[in-house]
């Protein structure tokens, strides 16, 4: 057997003990009552309302987030990649911005922000010289509200990049061939950017499906699987919480399926095309309106932000009743700073989103190589292996480690992480391999086999010919692939609230422990130093990524 | 009257980038090749006509009709990109249908008109093909059927052999120009290979930095090329400084270093310096002698039945002359002679008076 056959299946054996096999026991469990195997918990599942509910909740919350964030973020895409005025380049990195808020800080920003005690809330109780608040944020309206925000970004994303590869001669050739715009939109345009589009709302489907914040927060009566899931365990029903796990991954992997059987990924015309250059704005009422709209709408998208900023310098219970916070103080950023207590969340979570971000693209690119290079049964495993924790919701893997790794049975493969600080590290890790193999991979395809064979017959050993070329190569993918994984670890709630340790409590734990204690100043504070971090994460891996992308 | 009228046609880019009063006429059913080197405004002109483009200034006529001011889709033009930029997501026939249903055609009509499009490029039965299953030369046909289909007024084509290899490339251009002929469309080439735009044009317009420097047959540029680009840029050729004078017995002549070849007598024709291009068969090589033009070759690149000699000249100038296999050797004292006279007749050779500096 050769070197890489070895390492090939070593790799796959490890993925699939500590990924496919906690899905598995899971899968067991949801199906074991006290007295041997039992359909029971499927049962129960199926009959009572309030199951019944929390699954149509996910359903159709996570197709409306769909819809919404296509009606959203395909027009802006559009608006910014072929239109030109004033602002625009400005303005169309501002657009982006809702992906340095973790999802937890998001939401906690909304609800200061558009919660009932919020700032618009108050704004127009005060404006209407009324006393009670004018709406409540809560329920599936709420849940919306902040999917939408946080989540058109794929589609603003991915429908951008699918323009500028779009072949301009492809809208040309309509256009000669007697096509109005309208035509060569839906007969051309769209139907070219199918496969950014499918990739969009897969991606949004599955984002929505998984979360666990807003629902958490701000779903108040309405349920969705992932905090149903937490509850009936935290309620001790074991098996149902299996049976609702086994539910939630049946409905991500149907989703997937779907998305999949939409067709074929095709490539959009060659290639060798250059993208449409962008039409200004010809007339001057529509450019102005297109850059005030434009700095309205990048306003609107920062008030989150700027909201959490203020709120992190309002000292505890000094916000009563008005409009505004009265008085203003840094204390908050003090005690961060001064209380080693306050200080270790910070640490774990920068530990712990480090370590695995670096462990993920090390595994990502040595499966990577072996995939590439070699053509062995365990390596074409690899990819579907490192693929599976990104269509599993995040519940459901916190779920199944902690299934799979809270008993003693060596023989089994079965050990006792929970309540260790390993557990932790383990949970991000695996969230974190799909996001770095995804880059690693797409990058490892991308390199052109013939550098690595001139390396080679310059005389290059392996060592140095991966150092040398592939390495520096690979830079943008690497970037990419870290600051994804690197800034999910960093606010990471979906899994940390299933499996944390003292020790390892994290940030959003320790935002929601202050949150609770009306510690509101500190919880912003603490959100602040998150968003902070993810941008400069987020700007550092793009300036990267761009040096040789 | 001409069907397609270009006035003055415009479009700046930067002081010598884009396209500049552009002006010709072309006759209903003829084919125009533009021709010239990179960045000579080619592909502008081409924009300009399709109305991808919108000039600065300048007319574009249609059989009188200024569609300057009209859009790309309202322009009934056909054009046939560089890449084809053919639809991937539909198949053959639903390619070549796409223009005919802008015009309102469905139904059978519809696939008759397809049939009959893709037979015209030999293509009957492929329309349920996907385009990704053609080969490069299939591809370049359907793009073609494509833009004929709705028979557009004129046809316009981007560089269209530059994606093909050179066995096919040859092939295509005899077809692409029956295809022309046989349906007597108004067309314009884009090409920067001298020999399919000779092949392919009735007329040859050369471009040079946006700007159109002659415009006729073939033949008339070959044999009178306006001035020294064109006569450069068509066919190989080299370059050497002489001067023009009477001959004693009437006529002209030209003086090359120790060489005197008659000239013919053209009109217009000065006496003084010029620089002078030698077609490799103006002149050819013989054994040492006095009265001709004295060199040596200096390498010699075999070529078939014949070699391309360079031979360095006394004076120091560099000749290419085509002569036999067997000629002379590398190295050789030779002495070249016209090999015809006069000198420049059939345009294998030309005579441009030095513009004073
Ligand atoms: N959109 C544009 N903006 C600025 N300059 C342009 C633009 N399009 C063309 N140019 C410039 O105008 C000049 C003519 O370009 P054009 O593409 O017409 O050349 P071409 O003859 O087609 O050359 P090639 O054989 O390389 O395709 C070039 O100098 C080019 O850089
Ligand atoms: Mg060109």
């Amino acid at each position: 057997m050769s070197r890489h056959r070895v390492l090939a299946l070593l790799l796959s054996g490890l993925l699939v003990w500590l990924i496919v096999y906690p899905l598995l026991l899971v899968a067991r469990e949801s199906l074991l009552g006290p007295a041997g195997p039992t359909l029971d918990h499927f049962r129960s599942l199926l009959t009572e309302p309030r199951e019944w509910g929390a699954l149509w909740g996910s359903l159709w919350i996570s197709l409306a987030s769909v819809g919404l964030s296509a009606a959203l973020g395909i027009p802006l895409a559009f608006l910014f990649e072929r239109a030109d005025f004033p602002g625009r380049r400005l303005l169309g990195a501002l657009v982006a911005l809702p992906v340095v808020l973790p999802p937890l800080v998001g939401v906690i920003a909304f609800l200061f922000l558009y919660g009932e005690t919020g700032f618009a809330a108050r704004l127009v109780q005060a404006v209407l010289g009324r006393d009670t608040p004018p709406w409540r944020l809560e329920g599936a309206w709420a849940i919306l509200l902040v999917h939408a925000y946080s989540m058109y970004v794929y589609f603003y994303l991915f429908t951008r990049a699918g323009l500028a590869r779009l072949d301009h001669a492809m809208l040309e050739a309509a256009a000669s061939l007697g096509a109005g715009r309208w035509r060569t939109l839906t007969r051309v345009t769209l139907p070219l950017l199918g496969p950014s589009l499918r990739g969009a709302a897969l991606l949004t489907f599955m984002t929505a499906l998984a979360s666990f914040s807003a629902p958490y927060i701000f779903g108040g009566g309405f349920r969705v699987m992932p905090t149903q899931i937490v509850l009936t365990r935290l309620n001790g029903d074991y098996g149902l919480a299996m049976a609702q796990t086994v539910v939630l991954s049946v409905l991500a992997l149907a989703g997937l399926g779907l998305a999949r059987e939409g067709g074929h990924v095709r490539a959009a015309g060659g290639g060798k095309g250059v993208a449409a250059p962008r039409r200004r704005i010809a007339s001057v009422g529509l450019r102005r309106l297109a850059t005030v709209g434009g700095w309205c709408f990048a306003l609107l998208l920062l008030l989150p932000h700027l909201t959490l900023l203020l709120l992190s310098f309002v000292p505890a219970g000094s916000w009563t009743v008005e409009a505004l916070p009265p008085a203003y103080t840094i204390a908050n950023y003090r005690a961060l700073l001064v209380e080693p207590e306050r200080w270790r969340p910070f640490l774990n979570s920068v530990w712990m989103a480090s370590l695995t971000t670096v462990v993920a693209l090390g595994t990502a690119l040595l499966a990577g190589t072996l995939v590439v290079r070699t053509r062995t049964r365990a390596a074409r495993l690899l990819e579907p292996l490192l693929a599976l924790p990104w269509l599993v919701p995040g519940t459901v893997f916190a779920i199944a480690l902690a299934t799979a790794f809270s008993v003693r049975a060596p023989w089994i493969g079965r050990f006792i992480l929970v309540g260790t600080i390993w557990i932790l590290p383990l949970a991000y890790l695996i969230r974190n391999l799909p996001l770095a193999s995804r880059a690693v991979f797409a990058g490892l395809r991308g390199l052109d086999p013939a550098l690595g064979e001139a390396a080679a017959s310059l005389g290059a050993g392996r060592f140095r010919s991966f150092w040398r070329i592939t390495m520096p190569l690979l830079r943008p993918a690497l970037a990419a692939g870290a600051t994804l994984a690197f800034v999910t670890a960093l606010g990471d709630l979906v899994t940390s609230i299933i499996l944390y340790t003292y020790d390892t409590r994290p940030l959003s734990l320790e935002i929601l422990a202050s949150l609770r204690q009306d510690d509101v100043g500190v919880a912003a504070a603490y959100g602040v130093f998150l968003m902070i971090l993810s941008g400069l994460v987020f700007a550092l891996g793009s300036e990267r990524a761009m040096v040789t992308g | 009257m001409s069907y397609l009228v270009l006035q003055e046609l415009t479009r700046r880019y930067g002081p010598e980038q884009g396209l500049f009063e552009l002006s010709f006429a072309l006759e209903r059913g003829r084919t125009l090749s533009l021709l010239g080197p990179s960045g000579s405004g080619k592909t502008t002109t081409l924009r300009l006509l399709g109305g991808f483009e919108r000039p600065d200034r300048g007319h574009i006529l249609v059989a009188g009709e200024d569609v300057a001011p009209l859009g790309p889709a309202a322009r009934r033009f056909g054009m046939v990109f560089q890449h084809y930029a053919l639809f991937p997501h539909l198949d053959v026939g639903r390619n070549v249908g796409f223009g005919l249903e802008s015009l309102g055609l469905g139904g059978a009509e519809l696939e008759r008109r397809v049939r009959e499009a893709l037979s015209l490029v030999d293509l009957a039965g492929f329309e349920r093909r996907r385009i990704a299953e053609l080969s490069g030369g299939q591809q370049q046909r359907v793009a073609l059927a494509r833009a004929v289909a709705p028979e557009p007024r004129v046809l316009l084509l981007d560089e269209p052999l530059s994606n093909l290899d050179p066995g096919l490339r040859e092939r295509t251009r005899r077809e692409l120009r029956a295809l022309i002929q046989r349906i007597g469309i108004t067309t314009v080439i884009v090409t920067h290979e001298q020999d399919d735009a000779f092949d392919l044009g009735d007329v040859v317009a050369v471009l040079r930095q946006g700007r159109l420097q002659q415009i006729g047959t073939p033949e008339t540029l070959y044999r009178t090329p306006a001035n020294p680009f064109v006569a450069g840029f068509l066919g190989r050729g080299s370059w050497i400084d002489g001067t023009v004078v009477r001959a004693p017995a009437g006529g002209w002549e030209v003086v090359v270093e120790s060489a005197r070849w008659p000239l013919a007598d053209l009109p217009g024709r000065q006496p003084g310096p010029a620089r002078l291009l030698f077609r490799p068969g103006a002149l050819r090589l013989a054994d040492p002698h006095p009265g001709g033009l004295a060199g040596v070759v200096v390498d010699r690149r075999f070529a078939g039945a014949d070699c391309y000699y360079q031979v360095g000249t006394g004076g120091g100038g560099m000749l290419e002359v085509l002569g036999r296999a067997g000629a002379a050797l590398a190295g050789q004292a030779v002495t070249l002679v016209p090999a015809a006279e006069p000198v420049d007749q059939d345009g294998v050779m030309h005579v441009f008076p030095d513009e004073p500096a």
